[in-house]
């Protein structure tokens, strides 16, 4: 497992860019992240659905469905379309210091 | 006397009552099967309707030919599920106690959730291959179709049949140039994914495949709405794709009486443990098939795997045993390539399918992640191993759990 160092911290990722433990992760590193992926500043609403995805996967332990993160924030998905361009579910999921979704089988 | 009551006669419902009559003592259990349509389909086979391959007398037989003797089959609705006092209300009225139940309802597919989908157009210039009615209808359209903008688009994951969009743009393909108008017909395939597939060296190999027979892939396409009018998907990042004829895998769910009993999760799948498909939630309920989120392939085959390795599993649990982790994720799907050829795929919950040789004594080896004529005969004859073997609980010469046996490690 390669290490990398973001916003100061070193972490642990795979070779696809996403964090492996979420414990790690910090609010400075999904600003970081989040930059990473095109998005130079995290709005307010960014943040709702950053903090809901990190409180569900901790309780269902995989990074939730774009599907759930609707539901769980009243956000459509077209809101998430906008806020986290193209592929929103994956993109949270980086940032919010998750696994890569899976459900996609 | 025990009562083990099983929701849906489907694939993964008869294996399970005929491989759990044989190993459950019949003087201390009945086992009783609820479902309200008398008649099994051969999912796989409708991918091969429109295309003239199979009529309807290939994919349906009565579901009573494959109850095993000491066995009930009520042909009923499922009103209602109540997991706390172990009871299912029947659509005849009757009610029906249980000391164990195994939820194998299925997915289904639902295009009136997407805005556009199952209006006026449908059966018209939007069409699905995913049920029954479905096949039969492009089928007919396919028979007076001369040739246009054929997009395929995939709604949302998980699908039954991961591979069948692929499949069925593949043999469309084979089929357009049989028919001599193969150069009038545009092949488009928008699906949610960045690739072809989703395991990334298959996605690769299929997306290779795609190219060389002139299949266009339009990744990461969430669609938000179709437009019947102006004939075209728009998707949720406002890209848009025209059709002439528009080819729909709307989004798959689980039955709406599973979310209704709170056993569902947002798609009304049973959330389980993976390996043993125990519920999350009642130790006395089990969900088998399509119908559980297991993070497996929604197949036939892994039904197939996954009650192979339940059956022991549920006569020690029942005795008082631990359940074992034995489910390992293992699927193997053939994939039609057209032109005679296919491909095939073995894989698990840790292993992505991989290249190599397919061992099977008698009758392979068959070439993983390779065209070849032996993998499309592998298909074909899987009609008659489903029929004859599967559903009847029968053993197959394929191991449950995943071997890397002739498989080329990267």
């Amino acid at each position: 497992m390669a290490t990398r160092t973001i916003a100061g911290k070193t972490v642990t990722v795979n070779d696809e860019g996403f964090m492996t433990n979420p414990a790690e992760w910090t609010q400075e590193i999904a600003t970081e992240l989040a930059k990473e992926e095109g998005i130079p500043a995290l709005s307010e609403q960014h943040w709702k659905i950053i903090t809901f995805s990190r409180q569900d996967a901790g309780a269902a332990g995989k990074s939730p469905t774009l599907r759930r993160i609707t539901t769980g924030t009243g956000l459509s998905t077209k809101d998430l379309f906008s806020l986290f361009p193209k592929g929103p579910a994956k993109k949270v999921a980086r940032i919010a210091g998750l696994g890569k979704p899976e459900g996609c089988v | 006397m025990k009562k083990l009551l099983i929701l849906g006669a489907g694939t993964a419902g008869t294996m399970v009552a005929n491989r759990l009559r044989k190993q459950l003592d019949t003087a201390e259990w009945s086992i009783t099967l609820v479902d309200q349509n008398p008649t099994h389909y051969y999912q796989p086979g409708f991918l091969f309707i429109p295309f003239g391959v199979y009529g309807k007398r290939d994919v349906i037989k009565p579901k009573r030919d494959f109850m095993p003797a000491g066995t009930e089959l009520i042909l009923a609705k499922i009103n209602a599920i109540d997991p706390e006092a172990q009871k299912v209300e029947l659509g005849d009225g009757r009610t029906l106690r249980y000391d164990y139940l195994i939820v194998a309802t299925g997915a289904d597919i639902h295009p009136e959730q997407t805005p556009g989908l199952s209006e006026d157009a449908w059966g018209k210039t939007i069409h699905t291959f995913y049920n029954y009615e479905g096949a039969l209808a492009l089928a007919e359209t396919f028979r007076g179709w001369k040739g246009g903008r054929l997009v395929v688009n995939v709604v949302e994951n998980p699908i039954k049949c991961p591979v069948a969009p692929l499949e069925f743009l593949m043999l469309a393909d084979w089929y357009f140039h049989e028919r001599g108008i193969r150069d009038k017909v545009e092949l488009i395939y928008a699906t949610p994914l960045p690739g072809a597939f989703t395991k990334p060296l298959a996605s690769k190999l299929l997306g290779g495949l795609l190219e060389e027979k002139g299949i266009k892939v339009e990744p990461e396409f969430m669609i938000e709405r179709a437009d019947p009018d102006a004939r075209k998907i728009v998707s949720y990042d406002e890209r848009e794709v025209e059709y002439d004829l528009l080819v729909s895998v709307p989004l798959n769910t689980g039955a709406p009486v599973i979310g209704e009993a709170g056993l569902g999760d947002d798609l009304n799948f049973v959330p389980v443990n993976k390996n043993t498909f125990l519920s999350n939630k009642y130790p006395n309920i089990f969900a088998l098939g399509d119908a559980s989120n297991a993070p497996a392939s929604k197949a036939g085959s892994v039904a197939h795997f996954a009650v192979d390795t339940f059956g022991e599993n549920f006569v020690r649990y029942v005795e008082g045993g631990e359940l074992k982790p034995l489910f390992d994720g293992h699927a193997n799907c053939f994939i039609e390539s057209g032109f005679g050829k296919g491909l095939l795929i073995d894989f698990n919950y840790d292993t992505e399918p991989l290249p190599g040789r397919y061992p099977l004594p008698g009758v392979g080896p068959f070439t993983l992640l390779e065209e070849s004529e032996a993998n499309h005969w592998g298909k074909l004859l899987f009609r008659w191993m489903y029929w004859n073997l599967l559903l009847k609980g029968e053993e197959l010469p394929l191991p449950a759990r995943m071997s890397l046996a002739g498989k080329w490690k990267r």
